[in-house]
């Protein structure tokens, strides 16, 4: 079974040529995408079906650097607990704490400016964890784990002050 | 005089043939069919020159009118003269929250889960039956002008409709007659057309305000890739609504005139929403519009309506709108700079406050040089002829998305998502479970469609029941239920016990659909009561399956039979294919279904040879890029 980066016969690693791997994946999603197989038996409809829907899966988890780093781990064989390890290093609590106060505020500010800056906030958070990620992932696994563990948490809030906004602005 | 040639049946008579397929826009006003002709996608239209049809049935008593005749006497047989059944596709009863005003008979089916029919003088039909109707009024129109049976069509669907209201369209194609080689959404289908016209790339933004539903989709377009970054939209919001507002302002205006204003009937009701319908297109290039008519019971109504007036009575519609475009441009993670164009689609976007609003959203002028009616037909023409083979070199690929997330119910009503909103199709997710009870043997799952946290609050799309799990203690069982969304937005859903391998497949279908025998019982009432009717028809039916599959096998063979097969594969298949010819001839339609899934089987690994030769062909020449690094 090939892993995703043989899929698109990209290098297997972080710093992933991004534009390389978006025409990679155009490249093979215009060969194998059921649009192609409409006239074809069921069971390469079939086929086809299956095999758009793992290029679909490769491209989005090798696009975000989060799903990138992530696998790239499964496949060193580390897993990274995200659901289960909650353990968190006292300032990275400290800043989750902000942002979960300033999402309440926001909230009964009705504040979707402010909501936009925390998210904004986050992302630039979140830039500085992935930027980290390809060192760590070369030389100390245990350590780009965490890592992902705290994307994650960015991911959560950053999806709950998403959620938030929608509210607001119905 | 040249002898005619007639190919022996299964064989494909030329390769290169022209099929004949076209793109249909099933509208909940007005409908339309088109196909590529010549290199240029056109509008088909029927013998009076109309391009529209309007999507009306009308029920005899033995004869079913569909179109401007049966629009014509909407307002004297409100009953049995059904428009705007787009609204109730895939919906139950208490979805239609406006019913009150609607002149029909509805009822509940019980027997079919709460699907909703109207009481008609020809008996009840649901909304797929009357859908079915247009449909096979524009497959005529097409066969007629094109001079041959359709291979195929492409029907296009609101971006925003849920499983539910898809799996109902593809039911009414079936009912029809039709072959369907893809629902496409109407903001993809108009990106294509518009795209290919205009030479687009960047991002695109397509408002498509049609009469029953709006929809909100953000495109990128390069290199003859359509890919949706976002969709949204509201697929119970529509220029109808804006008809049905002037409609309460003209009742107040009368019941305010009038003491003891007598309940309006069904006549009245249908003739006042046809006036407000009219008063709304005259404002589009009027001042004022005047309406004018007699009721029942006498009463002369004679109402002056503003553009200024009919713009605050519809301004909440209006910003109903914007909702929807921020979730979509969020979701795209967009912004109003990044936006390339904006395409108005769709009837009800010829109001100059809705050309308004969007300009000021999107701080700039929407591009409308397509005819926002015609548009979604144009592009769905031109991605039947593709689909329907007719041109191979073309480079057009749509990567299209899931409009809505689906999810699982879990402990204490709340929603589990598996497949988030905006995801490129086709996809699938796996989700495990365990159980909740020692020696638990069978599970219930609840599929839901929606955003919300509660499933009270989402769509159910279906239940099931996983059997079979062997008795374990609590939480020790693995099952892992798989969502696969295809190319047409349709659901499957699987699940399995991992340890045991207890298998549950279904696929969805939603609660407010048909199953498999409601169809067959209405395609089986539709030819009549005659058996031997019913016979020929499912032969002719089998055949062409058994034709189709044939075709697709000999042309995959031509290309890869001699690389891909050894000889006694080869004549394996050779000769499942002269059996089944053979008994096409004959008459016996289970034995040809038989023989056609025989075949498809017997192709299986000739197929995966096929997908892997085509991902090998894909990359062929790119792996030296990644060789360098």
């Amino acid at each position: 079974m090939q892993n995703h980066f043989e899929l698109f016969q990209l290098p297997q690693t972080f710093t992933l040529d991004l534009s390389q791997l978006e025409s990679h994946y155009r490249s093979l999603q215009a060969e194998v995408h059921p649009d192609k197989f409409v006239n074809a038996s069921p069971a390469e409809r079939m086929r086809s079906m299956q095999m758009a829907t793992l290029a679909n899966e490769a491209y989005q988890t090798l696009k975000h650097p989060t799903a990138r780093a992530r696998y790239l781990l499964q496949l060193q064989g580390v897993e990274t607990e995200e659901e289960n390890n909650t353990a968190m290093p006292a300032d990275f609590l400290m800043a989750q704490m902000e942002w979960r106060e300033a999402m309440e505020d926001a909230r009964h500010a009705k504040d979707v400016n402010a909501l936009d800056q925390l998210l904004a906030d986050m992302r630039a958070q979140a830039r500085d964890l992935q930027q980290t990620l390809a060192t760590a992932l070369a030389n100390e696994p245990a350590r780009a784990a965490l890592t992902v563990r705290k994307l994650r948490f960015i991911d959560k809030v950053s999806e709950d002050v998403n959620q938030l906004i929608a509210t607001l602005e119905d | 005089m040249a002898l005619l040639q007639i190919s022996e049946p299964g064989m494909s008579p030329a390769p290169h043939q022209h099929k004949l397929a076209v793109g249909i826009d099933l509208g909940t006003t007005n409908s339309l069919v088109a196909t590529v002709r010549s290199g240029m996608s056109t509008v088909l239209h029927d013998e009076h020159g109309h391009a529209l049809l309007p999507s009306v049935v009308r029920y005899l008593e033995n004869a079913v009118i569909v179109g401007h005749e049966a629009q014509a006497a909407q307002s004297m047989d409100p009953v049995n003269t059904i428009i705007s059944v787009k609204r109730f596709m895939g919906r139950a009863l208490h979805d239609i929250t406006d019913r009150a005003h609607i002149p029909y008979h509805f009822v509940e089916n019980d027997a079919s889960h709460g699907v909703l029919e109207l009481k008609t003088r020809a008996g009840l039909k649901s909304p797929i039956e009357i859908s079915a109707e247009i449909l096979k009024t524009l497959k005529a129109r097409a066969e007629k002008a094109l001079g041959g049976e359709l291979t195929g069509a492409v029907i296009t669907v609101p971006a925003y409709f849920d499983d539910a209201q898809r799996q109902a369209t593809k039911d009414a194609a079936r009912l029809a007659g039709l072959h369907v080689l893809r629902l496409l959404n109407e903001p993809t289908a108009a990106a294509v057309a518009y795209g290919l016209d205009n030479a687009s790339e960047g991002i695109y933004v397509i408002y498509d305000l049609g009469g029953g539903t709006f929809d909100i989709s953000i495109l990128r377009l390069s290199k003859g890739v359509f890919e949706v970054l976002a969709t949204n939209g509201d697929s119970a919001l529509g220029g109808d609504d804006f008809d049905h507002r002037i409609y309460c302002w003209v009742l107040d205006q009368v019941r305010s005139k009038t003491p003891n204003f007598s309940p309006l009937t069904e006549e009245d009701t249908r003739l006042l929403l046809t006036k407000a319908r009219q008063a709304k297109e005259w404002l589009t290039d009027n001042h004022e519009a005047n309406l004018l008519c007699k009721l029942s019971n006498g009463t002369l109504v004679d109402e002056t309506l503003t553009v200024q007036q009919f713009v605050s009575l519809t301004e909440t519609l209006v910003s109903k709108t914007l909702g929807p475009m921020r979730k979509a441009m969020r979701d795209a993670g967009l912004s109003i700079t990044d936006i390339n164009g904006v395409v108005l689609v769709g009837g009800a976007t010829r109001m100059p406050h809705i050309r308004h609003a969007v300009q000021a959203h999107f701080k700039q002028e929407p591009l409308t040089n397509l005819d926002p009616d015609k548009v979604v037909a144009l592009g769905a023409a031109i991605q039947a002829n593709i689909l329907a083979g007719n041109r191979q070199d073309d480079a057009l690929l749509l990567l299209d998305v899931t409009p809505l997330s689906l999810g699982l119910e879990t402990m204490g009503g709340l929603v589990e998502k598996v497949i988030p909103r905006n995801s490129t199709l086709p996809i699938a997710r796996a989700q495990d479970f365990t159980t909740y009870k020692d020696g638990q043997t069978a599970m219930a799952i609840h599929v839901v469609q929606g955003e919300r946290e509660l499933v009270s609050d989402c769509r159910s799309l279906a239940r099931f029941e996983l059997r079979g799990i062997p008795p374990m203690a609590a939480g020790a069982a693995r099952i892992r239920v798989t969502f696969q969304v295809d190319a047409d937005g349709l659901l499957s859903v699987s699940a399995r016990e991992q340890t045991s391998g207890a298998e549950s497949n279904i696929i969805v279908k939603p609660s407010y659909g048909l199953n498999e025998e409601e169809i067959t019982a209405t395609l089986k009432a539709s030819y009549g009561a005659a058996e031997t009717d019913k016979q020929a028809r499912m032969l002719r039916e089998a055949v062409v399956d058994a034709q189709r599959l044939i075709e697709a096998i000999q042309a995959a063979l031509a290309q890869d039979g001699e690389t891909l097969l050894s000889k006694e594969e080869r004549d394996t298949i050779a000769q499942h294919v002269t059996m089944l010819n053979t008994l096409c001839q004959g008459s016996d339609s289970q034995a040809v279904k038989q023989a056609t899934e025989a075949l498809n089987q017997a192709t299986e690994h000739f197929a995966a040879r096929r997908m892997d030769a085509s991902v090998q062909k894909a990359l062929a020449g790119k792996n030296l890029n990644s060789l360098e690094m």
